[in-house]
């Protein structure tokens, strides 16, 4: 990966020291080495150049960011990159294997959960958290842990009937 | 968006953290959950030149009761912990209401209840739980450790009585003399949104009668409100129809709501009314079962 910053001369660069971080995303283990203000979204995004992180409303608002950290839902464009340090990164793209979809992407391409997209990644990610946690969700539970995150196409039905089956098919 | 340049330290102690913070300048921030001030920063309203990540000291992550009762909360707790804690369910019924409405489920994964104490939003929800139950904030700085109850941390909008080399470790809740009651009901637009209004309602029982009252309102004034009047006037007595709606008519008296794109003024009143009432209702028919079970 490669991360250009502006050369801001010999003094300024002792004062905002460049910082190397090792980290695993998807199963994969990365050494970077980053400005501690760039964000987790841009380190995935940009860094990594997986773009399946989407930057919604940049603002803690909409939850399209959503990536897990140690297995914790999280809104990467309001996490540090430098705070992944020795943690573990898991981004849409470390859902389904070479062959075959997750169930959860399975389950949002049967019950038709997205429309444009966006949303999508954020959405399979905060079901992913509450599946680990609770294989057997009801619908409620479904939506509260799926609060966070904003779609304006859906309605969110269909984004629910989704997740449902995914658990389904998740406790075989 | 992204923040302007700042220093970045993780210590591994909280000496070391706290050193960097004596000695780090003019414009110095901890970082603990970062879900208020990492958006700040992006907007450019914060911008420290030193950030102190206090993610890597060991020893914050917990909440635990004491053996006489009281309940401490750790600087990195975070609202999910306390969302999921079963030590709450039962002893802690205005907390336990609170954590699930504290913003939305991503954001309670990393936020903490004291680095909301610290933050000090008008808008923050545990701020007026904190002070509905009498707690305090234990600093740690330099010279050892103190302990300042939430009524005297939030000084202002943003503002606590923090010193520049302190960090907030942990927030105690005191044991309770009776039995607890109480809960926190918040109206809001949508999750994440900041409150339209916020109702944190603490009491505590000893048969039929109230031994301590605490209220507290969220987002209806430039800074958390302790309805203290309205605590008063329930203690001492049981919980009645006249109690309860003079309570309720006290703490709407309290908020200093103003008129915005979320309500007006006179609409938040109301509702701050109403929702008093209703935690109080929900606590007076409860221990009335209680009661009549125990008969």
């Amino acid at each position: 990966m490669t991360m250009v910053y502006d050369d801001l001369g010999d003094e300024a660069a002792e004062e905002f020291p460049v910082r190397r971080i090792r980290f695993t995303i998807n199963g994969s283990k990365k050494v970077a080495e980053i400005e501690p203000r760039l964000l987790l979204a841009d380190l995935i995004r940009r860094g990594v150049g997986l773009t399946g992180t989407h930057r919604g409303c940049d603002t803690t608002n909409c939850g399209a960011c959503t990536v897990l950290v140690d297995g914790k839902a999280i809104k990467s464009c309001t996490m540090l990159a430098v705070q992944v340090d020795g943690r573990e990164v898991t981004t849409v793209e470390g859902l389904a294997t070479a062959s075959e979809l997750h169930p959860i992407q399975e389950g949002f391409k049967q019950e038709h959960g997205l429309q444009c997209g966006f949303c999508t990644p954020g959405m399979m990610l905060a079901a992913k958290a509450l599946l680990d946690r609770n294989p057997d969700p009801s619908e409620e539970d479904v939506r509260w842990a799926l609060s966070g995150n904003l779609c304006r196409c859906t309605g969110y039905q269909n984004i629910v009937k989704s997740v449902l089956w995914a658990a389904e098919k998740l406790r075989g | 968006m992204f923040p302007s340049r700042f220093r970045y330290e993780a210590p591994r102690s909280l000496d070391e953290a706290i050193a960097l913070l004596h000695d780090g300048g003019d414009y110095v921030k901890v970082l603990a959950g970062g879900q208020s001030l990492v958006p700040m920063m992006k907007l450019r309203f914060a911008s420290p030149d030193l950030l102190v990540d206090i993610n890597n000291v060991p020893g914050l992550a917990y909440h635990r009761a004491d053996p006489d009762g009281s309940l401490r909360i750790g600087a990195l707790c975070r609202h999910a912990d306390l969302e999921f804690s079963d030590l709450l369910k039962g002893t802690q019924p205005t907390m336990a209401a609170a954590a699930p409405l504290v913003a939305d489920p991503l954001v309670r994964n990393r936020g903490t209840l004291v680095g909301s104490l610290c933050h000090a939003d008008p808008q923050g929800d545990w701020a007026s739980v904190m002070l509905a139950l009498g707690a305090s904030v234990v600093a740690q700085g330099p010279g050892g450790r103190r302990a300042i109850p939430v009524a005297d941390f939030v000084t202002g909008p943003f503002e606590t009585a923090l010193e520049h080399d302190e960090i907030a470790v942990e927030a105690v809740v005191p044991p309770a003399k009776g039995v607890r009651a109480g809960g926190y009901l918040k109206l809001e637009r949508r999750v994440g949104d900041f409150a339209t209004v916020g109702v944190a309602v603490a009491i505590e029982t000893s048969g039929s009668t109230v031994t301590r009252a605490g209220i507290a309102l969220t987002g209806v004034g430039g800074s958390t409100i302790g309805a203290s009047e309205a605590g008063a006037a329930l203690t001492g007595k049981p919980l009645t129809a006249d109690t309860i709606a003079a309570a309720a008519e006290l703490a709407a008296s309290a908020a200093q709501p103003r008129t915005d794109h979320r309500g007006t003024a006179a609409y938040k009143r109301h509702l701050v009314s109403v929702f008093v009432s209703r935690i109080l209702g929900g606590a007076a028919a409860t221990s009335g079962a209680d009661a009549e079970r125990a008969a």
